[in-house]
């Protein structure tokens, strides 16, 4: 059966994905209305940025975040003059990478979802006098919303599925970093299967009830079609 | 001409063929540079192919009780190899231990490790880094030592915990860790720490780290992995074992240069 160690990396991991997903909302929301939208030469590079962590072997991504975030990297000599010291073993540090890594299943399905949208609602909104930030909450959103919903079960899935990332920057520190992928992992290493059984079958339910859930949801939902 | 050339130059070349075998073999990450060397020199006195994977020892137990390819395995502790045979996946008694792992406490700061270890008691470190102790044996050897030294409890919150040993040399190269435990052939060039600063443990400071290999049911028909097994207690392939910064198990011990 789950000990306290295994429920306790169920509960990180639960903190991690929530925490970082609502993080790539906030981020990809805007970054992926630009995406839409945009006619920039840059739209080409940053749509490829944006998919990059989709192509590179998760601990690639992680040993490049190690060596950046590091206190010779980058990121890390900026963090420290702020006075935050090293991302690396942090619980803020795997939150950072998380969202990294799973950006691009937040951003691609919003991407779609604004650009089906088209011109017309946004051209009516304008006639009618409503200001870019109201039409994106009273017209866009609403439009939107199965775009969101997509893109938050997406996001979340995927964060608490991921691994290689994590196993580079985390440290496998109990409570802090150490997240029930990386404790299956280590189970099955330890060859204690049972126990890894019993993880991997918790997680399994988890994530199955999780996402029937939100697809439930996302079948009910009136999809409101945009204005033809 | 030219055409008897090629007949026999073919004949040649299918003669070699028929009596070279290749093997594949499943090697413990710390055990990488020693054995692609020796994977070279057993090529070349035997005529053997030895092809090397690497990885962690519980990986390979996983994939061999599922019908892993691997013929030859090169464990990083004797526990792994015991539990293959006990399930009936190897020659039991093919078991040996080829090499003794040292242990080293390392940092890539020079200067920073004593060659006493003192830098333990001292502190002033905010992460140390060491190979999961329920994974690897470097791992638990660097716990049995600090246990010794009583220093377990206080430097207990500063770990960060490799999967492997590979893993934890990353955490400490790219300074993330200012110091940790890692297998000495890992940091050894020459017969001497090649960058950085560390201090070796002495051997009585923990249990021996016996690194043991076995020949696979998979394998045991195979003339290129009995060869290789054979290879392995070779004075050849015992001195680049020693090279890389490993001890000999006490049966093989190497005659003394005179």
């Amino acid at each position: 059966m789950l000990n306290e160690a295994d429920i306790a990396t169920l509960w990180l991991t639960f903190k991690v994905a929530s925490i970082a997903t609502v993080l790539m909302l906030l981020l990809g929301t805007p970054l992926a209305w630009w995406l839409a939208r945009t006619q920039s030469r840059m739209k080409g590079i940053a749509n490829a940025l944006v998919a990059l962590p989709l192509v590179l072997p998760p601990s690639v991504l992680g040993f490049y975040l190690l060596v950046l975030m590091g206190p010779k990297g980058l990121v890390g000599r900026l963090t420290t003059e702020l006075g935050l010291g090293t991302l690396p073993f942090t619980f803020a540090g795997l939150v950072v990478a998380s969202v990294l890594y799973s950006l691009p299943f937040v951003v691609q399905p919003l991407q779609t979802a604004f650009a089906a949208i088209g011109e017309r609602p946004l051209e009516a909104a304008a006639t009618l006098r409503a200001s870019p930030l109201d039409t994106f909450f009273s017209v866009v959103m609403p439009l939107a919303r199965p775009g969101f919903l997509t893109a938050t079960i997406l996001g979340f899935a995927h964060t608490v599925g991921e691994f290689g990332v994590v196993l580079m920057v985390g440290g496998n520190i109990p409570d802090k970093t150490r997240v029930v992928s990386v404790q299956i992992y280590n189970h099955v290493e330890a060859l204690e299967y049972e126990q890894a059984h019993w993880l991997a079958g918790g997680l399994l339910v988890f994530s199955f009830t999780v996402l029937l859930l939100m697809y439930s949801v996302l079948k009910t939902q009136p999809v409101a079609h945009p204005i033809k | 001409m030219k055409f008897n050339t090629l007949i026999f130059l073919g004949l040649l070349l299918a003669s070699s063929i028929s009596q070279a075998a290749t093997t594949l073999v499943a090697v413990a990450s710390n055990f990488t540079k020693p054995m692609t060397e020796i994977a070279v020199a057993f090529e070349k006195a035997t005529g053997h192919t030895a092809n090397l994977s690497f990885g962690a020892s519980g990986k390979f137990v996983a994939q061999l009780e599922n019908g892993g390819p691997f013929e030859v395995f090169l464990s990083a502790d004797e526990k792994n190899p015991k539990k293959l045979a006990q399930d009936d996946f190897a020659v039991a008694d093919s078991q040996f231990t080829y090499a003794v792992g040292k242990l080293v406490l390392w940092s890539a700061t020079p200067n920073y490790v004593d060659d006493q270890g003192k830098i333990l008691s001292k502190g002033g470190f905010k992460h140390i880094a060491l190979a999961d102790p329920k994974l690897a044996p470097y791992g638990a050897a660097a716990v049995e030592l600090m246990q010794g030294m009583e220093l377990c409890d206080k430097l207990q919150p500063l770990f960060v915990q490799g999967e492997n040993i590979a893993q934890t040399q990353q955490f400490i190269s790219t300074g993330n860790a200012e110091l940790g435990f890692l297998a000495l052939s890992q940091v050894i060039e020459n017969g001497k720490i090649a960058s950085g600063s560390g201090w070796i443990v002495p051997d009585d400071k923990h249990k021996a780290i016996l690194q043991d290999a076995i020949l696979l049911k998979t394998g045991a028909e195979n003339p290129a992995a009995q060869a290789l097994m054979k290879f392995l207690k070779s004075p050849e392939a015992l001195a680049i074992i020693q090279k890389y910064g490993y001890e000999l198990p006490k049966e093989f011990k190497l005659p003394k240069a005179a």
